[in-house]
């Protein structure tokens, strides 16, 4: 009896003093990073952390599933229901604001921003984006660009081509491979977000970098002249990508270049991380064509919910992704940019190097497809437009549904 | 006896109270839900604003192709389990050898999750892997297919790898049924000079009604429900041109991307009303015959 109180005392013992650790502080961070370079960046991430902040434990509540498809869906359940994490990953621009912020669901940022000059040290063009009701509201942790023309350097030397500038030479080109039995452009859009980001190129190579702005603002009109040509360009192309484009996903795509089977791959630039991993050297790059001089951007950013059951902690986290030090540890292994325009560029490949440079000179622009540029639920219509139009390639039809859908967005009246 | 009826709700009561709130009570909130202006996170003023979730949704080209997918699916699926599965049973039950393997071979597809299948038949119907390289093989190109990736094909082949995965249980729910069929009936038949086929048409046929029926009402209402193995196959948009694309697809895509709410609960009372026009008639049946043994 005595030796039984005795147990349960220590055990009590222990459980206090296991209560005092977990005193020490926790950090719950939410994102869809689960596989190869974007894990092994915020392992980094949470390796720093935890050097600076010893004793706050680190919970990953990563979600799996290509572009946040999973993981939104149970964000919005944590959101809602009460519970957030205390900080989560979240697109730059309207896939935040019109989601969350404007919502009332997060906190304000812009002591941070002053405390660290960050707005000395992210671009104009970015921070633009972040901003909404004149207040900040997430910290970029990188920058990946979307509009890159990735091509095979050896079908290119062998045909003696350049990378096209424009979309007539895009299409000589691509008459040429097409007749040779090359496949011109390799697409793969078992998401359909694939061919929404391959038209929003067209879309700025068309309308040029204010023109493709102005969409999201109702200042460019969608019933317009330039919206058609886009659609008729876009259809054009399609002429050209492999058959089986409905069944390949964007890195099966990728492997036609890889192959040697297809020539050219308008995609964004986590292409090139893929490059990397499958040991494949032989591939160039350049803008897409028409987009010379523009930088579709997309990022990953953090925020602050309101509800963080851990703020200081959280707040901890921001300093750290926003920071030079976060950012050049956590970006070579993404196979992404800076954030920030004065990371080390030795520390990055040089894919990445050049686009750095271009972060510099080239006009910011917000990617459709990565929720940069319109909110989620115009977005998911544009994706429906576009599910019916790669098959039907009816640009009438496809015109007007992106019309209502900028109606249905309280954008455009008409 | 009235005591024991008391014990018997008491007993009830914490089973009945949560089916009243979480099933009853949600899909009543769905209703409501689908009745007013919440298609966004947060809206300012929730208000009554009629059907008109339901008029936009029957000018929604993707819906409209999505109920017309649905036809198609069951059209192909319940008539080919069904089929597959009796004649599956019917082989099963003249005594072949080594039964028991055949059997648990056929049912096998049904333990699997959709999800599994939906996979691995994604991979059987690439258009450049899988069962057109076996056709290829064989001389048999002119069976090759695009599959889910052919806008004309689409719903087709994931009713292909649906009625792969079912007939099995269709077969196990039949020949339990011929099991359960009384040898004299047979014997009878034969005495008084019937043929296999008229024993089979007289005789099994119409003593496997019941099973029939309940089979249609599982494989009905898995049609009109259908997710998983259309987003395992056909991935998150549904196919080119929306070919594989189905209503709760639509209804998951509308309600946690696009955040339009109201317009996804109007999405699933839709395919509530369409599921009771098939539970309904079989509770009414089943409830009936009861009542008259």
């Amino acid at each position: 009896m005595k030796a039984g109180r005795w147990i349960a005392g220590v055990l009590l013992g222990f459980a206090l003093a296991g209560l005092a650790l977990a005193q020490g502080g926790k950090l719950e961070i939410f994102s869809w990073w689960t596989t190869g370079g974007e894990a092994a960046g915020l392992f980094k991430l949470f390796e720093i952390y935890k050097q600076k902040h010893p004793g706050v434990e680190i919970i990953n509540a990563a979600v799996a599933g290509g572009a946040g498809s999973n993981a939104k869906a149970v964000l919005k359940t944590r959101m809602l229901g009460g519970d957030p994490p205390d900080s989560f990953q979240v697109h730059m621009g309207h896939e935040l604001i019109d989601t969350w912020v404007t919502t009332g669901f997060m906190e304000p940022l812009d002591q941070l921003y002053r405390e660290y000059g960050w707005e000395k040290v992210f671009p104009q063009g970015v921070l633009e984006l972040l901003k909404w009701n004149g207040h900040y509201w997430s910290v970029p942790a990188n920058i990946h660009r979307a509009n890159v023309l990735w091509y095979n350097k050896a079908i290119f030397e062998k045909y003696g081509l350049k990378p096209p500038k424009t979309y007539e030479e895009f299409f000589s080109i691509a008459e040429k491979l097409k007749k040779d039995g090359i496949i011109p452009l390799a697409l793969g859009d078992n998401g359909i977000w694939a061919s929404t980001h391959l038209f929003e190129t067209v879309l700025i190579g068309t309308l040029g970098p204010e023109g493709y702005k102005g969409l999201w603002t109702g200042r460019t009109d969608w019933r317009g002249p330039g919206v058609k040509k886009a659609l008729e360009t876009f259809a054009r192309m399609l002429d050209y990508v492999n058959p089986d484009h409905a069944a390949r996903s964007w890195d099966q795509a990728n492997d036609l270049i890889i192959q040697g089977k297809a020539a050219m791959y308008i995609h964004g630039d986590w292409v090139n991380a893929d490059y990397l991993a499958k040991k494949f050297s032989g591939y160039g790059w350049a803008p897409a064509p028409g987009n010379y001089g523009v930088y579709d951007a997309l990022s990953d950013t953090f925020g602050l919910p309101k509800k963080a059951p851990h703020r200081k902690e959280a707040i901890w986290w921001l300093e750290l992704v926003g920071s030079k030090e976060g950012q050049e540890a956590f970006n070579p292994l993404k196979g992404s940019i800076c954030a920030r325009t004065d990371c080390d560029p030795k520390l990055f490949n040089p894919y990445l190097q050049w686009a750095m440079q271009r972060w510099k000179t080239d006009t910011i622009v917000p990617s459709l497809a990565h929720g940069a540029a319109a909110k989620e639920s115009w977005l998911a219509a544009i994706n429906d437009t576009m599910s019916l139009f790669v098959t039907n390639r009816n640009v009438a039809q496809a015109q007007n549904m992106l019309a209502q859908a900028c109606v249905d967005a309280g954008v455009c009246t008409r | 006896m009235r005591r024991y009826r008391r014990v018997a709700f008491l007993l009830l009561a914490p089973s009945l109270l949560l089916i009243a709130l979480f099933v009853y009570g949600f899909i009543a909130w769905t209703g409501w839900l689908s009745l007013t202006n919440q298609n966004d996170l947060f809206v300012p003023h929730v208000r009554f604003v009629g059907l008109s979730n339901y008029l936009r949704l029957f000018h929604h080209p993707r819906f409209l192709i999505d109920l017309k997918n649905t036809l198609t699916f069951s059209l192909i699926f319940i008539p080919g389990s069904l089929v597959l599965g009796l004649v599956g049973a019917l082989l099963l039950n003249t005594g072949v050898r080594a039964e028991g393997l055949f059997r648990t071979v056929f049912l096998m597809p049904m333990a699997l999750s959709f999800i599994v299948t939906g996979v691995a038949w994604r991979w059987l119907m690439n258009p450049t892997s899988g069962l057109n390289l076996i056709f290829d093989a064989l001389g048999l190109g002119f069976l090759k297919s695009g599959w889910y990736t052919d806008p004309a094909v689409g719903i087709k082949a994931v009713a292909l790898a649906a009625v792969w995965q079912l007939s099995g249980y269709t077969m196990a729910l039949y020949l339990a049924g011929l099991r359960a069929i009384p040898q004299v009936f047979y014997e009878a038949a034969e005495v008084d000079g019937a043929s296999p086929w008229q024993a089979f048409r007289y005789i099994t046929l119409p003593l496997l009604t019941p099973v029939t029926l309940s089979a249609v009402i599982v494989l009905g209402h898995i049609s009109l429900k259908i997710f998983d193995l259309v987003i395992a196959i056909a991935g998150i948009s549904g196919g080119p041109a929306f070919s594989s694309d189905v209503p709760a697809l639509f209804m998951f895509v509308t309600t946690f991307q696009a955040n339009r709410f109201a317009q996804g609960a109007a999405i699933s009372i839709v395919l509530l009303v369409l599921v009771s026009f098939l539970v309904i008639p079989y509770l009414y049946w089943s409830l009936r015959r009861e009542v008259a043994e």
